[in-house]
C-alpha cells in the first residue's frame, strides 16, 4: 500500500518538488517523518486493530458450523453457510427491505436536505434558530426518537394513533415500513442538510448574479449553475447517508422488533448472533453485510472519480 | 422587503416544528400520569413528575445513567487525544503513509458496524472483556476515531502556524509557543471534536445492546429496550419517555450553546476531508 501511494505521488504534487525531495532528504525531513508516523502510530494501531482483526476472525467464523447452544458440533463446512443464508428467503426478504429503506430514505432526504440547506443558508431571519432546530435531530439518541414515533403512533396513546381510523399502524407491514421510513427521514435530513450546506457555501455569488442577468430562471440557476458547483459534496453526502441508511438498525428495533417482516440485514444478523447465538450464520451474514457495503462505496468512488473525500487535500493548497 | 422576511419566517417555523414535534412529545409523555398517558392529548392534562421520581428509584436507570457518562466521557477523551496527534500530523507534517492512513479512517467512518458484532462478541467473551466498560470503549474508540481525524485535520489547517514561528522569533521557547499561541487557537477545534464525538457514544445502540449482558456496563439507550413497569403489569411509556427526556438534556444543552461549532465542525470535515 505505501508503495502505491508513493507511486501515485507525482501525479498529485508538482513533479519538480518530488525531484527535490528526492535530491536531499535532509536529517530534518527524516525527524519530520518519524514524528508524523509516531503521531499517527497509536490511532491508526487502534483502528485497525478493534476493525482488520475481527472481520477476519470473522470470515474464518464463517466457514464453520458454530452454534453456542450446541458447542461440540462446531466444525469447518467451508461455503456451507453462505449457501444456507443465500438460499434463505428470510435473508433476501430483509435485504430487499434493507434496499427499499436505502433507496427511498435517501432519495427522500436528498430533496428534503437540499431544501433544508437552503432555508438554513438564506434564511434572512433567524438563521441561528433555525440551524439549532435542525441540529436536535442530528444529535437526539436515535432510541428516543424512535420510542418517540412508536408512542406516537400507538392507538389511544398517540396523538397520530387514530389517524387512519381503526387498527395499529405498526402491526402491519406497509405501513410499518412506512413508519420506519419516516423515522430515519426525520433523524438524518438534518445530516445530509448540513453537508448540502457546506456545498452551497461553495457556490460562487457572483456566478449567481451573472446567470441571473442573462435571464437564467431560478430553476436554470440551481441546475446549471448551483448543481455542478455542489456535484462534489451531493456525492459525499449521498455516499454518507447511503451506507448509513444500508445500516439501518435502532429504528427496526425499537418500532417492530423486526415483526411483519420487517428486519432489515442487520436486524437480521443481531436477531441470529445475540437471540439464536449461532455465531456462524451471523458472521456469514456479517461478512456478507460487509462485502454488500463495500460494492457500494466501490460505486460511488467511482462515480466520484478524483472528488473523493481524501484523495488530495485540497486545503493544503 | 418584508414580504421575503414573512416568507422565510413562515419556513423557518415549518423547521423548527418539524425538527420539535417528536421531541416535544416524548417529553409530553414523561409528565403524564398514568391514568391520562393513554388518552392521546398532546399537552398533557395533568401534570406529574411521578415517571421522574421512579425511575432516579430504580437501580436500572440510574446504573445505566452512569455508565452512559463513563463510557462516552472516557472514549471521547482517548479518541480526541489520538485524534488529535494523527490529525496534527495530517495537517502539518509530510511523511510517506499519511494518505493511507486517511484512506483507514475513511474506510472504517463508512464499516457497517454490525459486521462487528459477531467477531467482537466472541473475541469479547473469550478474553473476558464482554459486559465491561473497555468492551463498550473500544469499538466507540475505533468508530469515534475518524470523526475525531477528520473534523480535527479540517480544523488544524485553518490555524496560522506562521504566529508560532513568529512568536519564537520574538524569544518565546517552543512550549511558550505553543501554549500561548497554537493551543488556544486549536482549542475550540478540539473542544467540538469532542462533542461530536460524544454524541456518537452516547447515540450508539447496537454494540450497546450487544456487548453487554447486565447492567453493570448497559448504556441508556440499551437499557430503555429492557424497561418495564415497577410492577409486571404496569405500563412502561411513561418511564421510558421520562429516562428519554434525561438522556435527550445534553443533546438540548450542545446544541444550544455550541450551534454554530457543530455546524462548522460537521460541514468542515465533510468537504475539505
Amino acid at each position: 500500500m505505501t508503495a502505491e501511494t508513493a507511486t501515485e505521488k507525482p501525479t498529485t504534487h508538482s513533479v519538480r518538488a518530488q525531484r527535490k525531495a528526492k535530491a536531499r532528504i535532509s536529517e530534518g525531513k527524516r525527524q519530520e517523518r518519524k514524528l508524523g508516523w509516531l503521531l499517527c502510530a497509536p490511532a491508526a494501531f487502534v483502528m485497525i486493530a478493534v476493525t482488520a482483526y475481527p472481520i477476519l476472525y470473522s470470515v474464518w467464523l464463517s466457514f464453520q458450523r458454530f452454534d453456542l447452544k450446541f458447542p461440540d458440533q462446531r466444525e469447518f463446512i467451508g461455503l456451507g453457510n453462505y449457501a444456507t443464508v443465500l438460499t434463505n428467503e428470510y435473508w433476501w426478504t430483509a435485504f430487499g427491505i434493507t434496499t427499499l429503506i436505502t433507496v427511498v430514505t435517501v432519495a427522500v432526504e436528498l430533496v428534503l436536505g437540499m431544501a433544508l440547506a437552503w432555508i438554513m443558508f438564506r434564511t434572512l431571519v433567524g438563521r441561528g434558530l433555525v440551524r439549532t432546530a435542525a441540529l436536535i435531530p442530528y444529535g437526539i439518541v436515535t432510541v428516543v426518537a424512535a420510542f418517540s414515533w412508536k408512542f406516537a403512533w400507538t392507538p389511544d396513546t398517540g396523538y397520530l394513533g387514530n389517524l387512519f381510523g381503526e387498527g395499529a399502524p405498526l402491526t402491519e407491514r406497509a405501513s410499518s415500513l412506512a413508519i420506519i421510513m419516516l423515522a430515519e427521514i426525520w433523524k438524518t435530513t438534518p445530516f445530509m442538510a448540513l453537508l448540502l450546506m457546506a456545498g452551497l457555501a461553495l457556490v460562487p455569488e457572483d456566478l449567481l448574479k451573472a446567470a441571473s442577468m442573462d435571464g437564467a430562471t431560478g430553476w436554470q440557476r440551481f441546475t446549471k449553475v448551483m448543481l455542478p458547483v455542489m456535484k462534489p459534496a451531493i456525492l459525499v453526502a449521498l455516499l454518507f447517508r447511503t451506507l448509513d441508511a444500508f445500516r439501518v438498525f435502532d429504528n427496526i428495533y425499537v418500532l417492530t422488533g423486526g415483526a411483519n417482516n420487517t428486519s432489515s440485514v442487520s436486524m437480521l444478523a443481531y436477531n441470529n448472533l445475540i437471540r439464536g447465538l449461532n455465531l456462524g450464520i451471523g458472521s456469514t451474514m456479517s461478512v456478507l453485510i460487509f462485502i454488500a457495503v463495500a460494492i457500494i462505496a466501490f460505486i460511488f468512488v467511482k462515480l466520484f472519480g478524483t472528488a473523493a473525500p481524501g484523495s488530495d487535500e485540497g486545503g493544503r493548497r | 422587503m418584508t414580504g421575503a422576511k414573512w416568507r422565510w419566517g413562515f419556513l423557518d417555523l415549518v423547521v423548527i416544528v418539524f425538527a420539535l414535534i417528536p421531541v416535544l412529545w416524548i417529553a409530553s409523555l414523561s409528565f403524564k400520569t398514568p391514568a391520562t398517558i393513554t388518552d392521546g392529548d398532546f399537552i398533557p392534562r395533568e401534570w406529574t413528575l411521578e415517571n421522574y421520581r421512579n425511575i432516579f428509584n430504580t437501580d436500572q436507570f440510574v446504573r445505566a445513567l452512569v455508565n452512559s457518562i463513563g463510557i462516552g466521557l472516557i472514549s471521547t477523551l482517548v479518541a480526541v487525544v489520538l485524534g488529535t496527534m494523527a490529525a496534527y500530523a495530517i495537517a502539518r507534517l509530510d511523511f510517506p503513509g499519511k494518505k493511507l492512513l486517511i484512506g483507514i479512517s475513511l474506510l472504517i467512518a463508512m464499516f457497517p458496524q454490525v459486521s462487528l458484532v459477531s467477531p467482537l462478541f466472541e473475541i469479547e467473551r473469550s478474553i473476558g472483556l464482554f459486559d465491561t466498560w473497555p468492551g463498550l470503549i473500544l469499538p466507540y474508540i475505533t468508530f469515534g476515531l475518524p470523526l475525531a481525524i477528520y473534523t480535527l485535520s479540517a480544523f488544524f489547517r485553518q490555524i496560522p502556524w506562521d504566529l508560532e514561528k513568529a512568536a519564537k522569533m520574538d524569544g518565546a521557547t517552543q512550549g511558550e509557543a505553543f501554549r500561548r499561541v497554537i493551543a488556544p487557537l486549536a482549542a475550540p477545534g478540539v473542544f467540538t471534536t469532542a462533542i461530536l464525538v460524544f454524541i456518537f457514544c452516547w447515540n450508539d445502540f447496537l454494540f450497546a445492546i450487544s456487548l453487554t449482558s447486565t447492567e453493570r456496563s448497559r448504556t441508556v439507550p440499551a437499557a430503555l429496550s429492557f424497561f418495564q413497569g415497577a410492577s409486571q403489569f404496569e405500563d412502561p411509556t411513561g418511564a421510558i419517555s421520562a429516562a428519554a427526556v434525561i438522556i435527550t438534556i445534553p443533546i438540548i444543552l450542545f446544541v444550544l450553546f455550541f450551534q454554530r461549532r457543530i455546524v462548522s465542525g460537521l460541514t468542515s470535515g465533510a468537504v475539505k476531508g
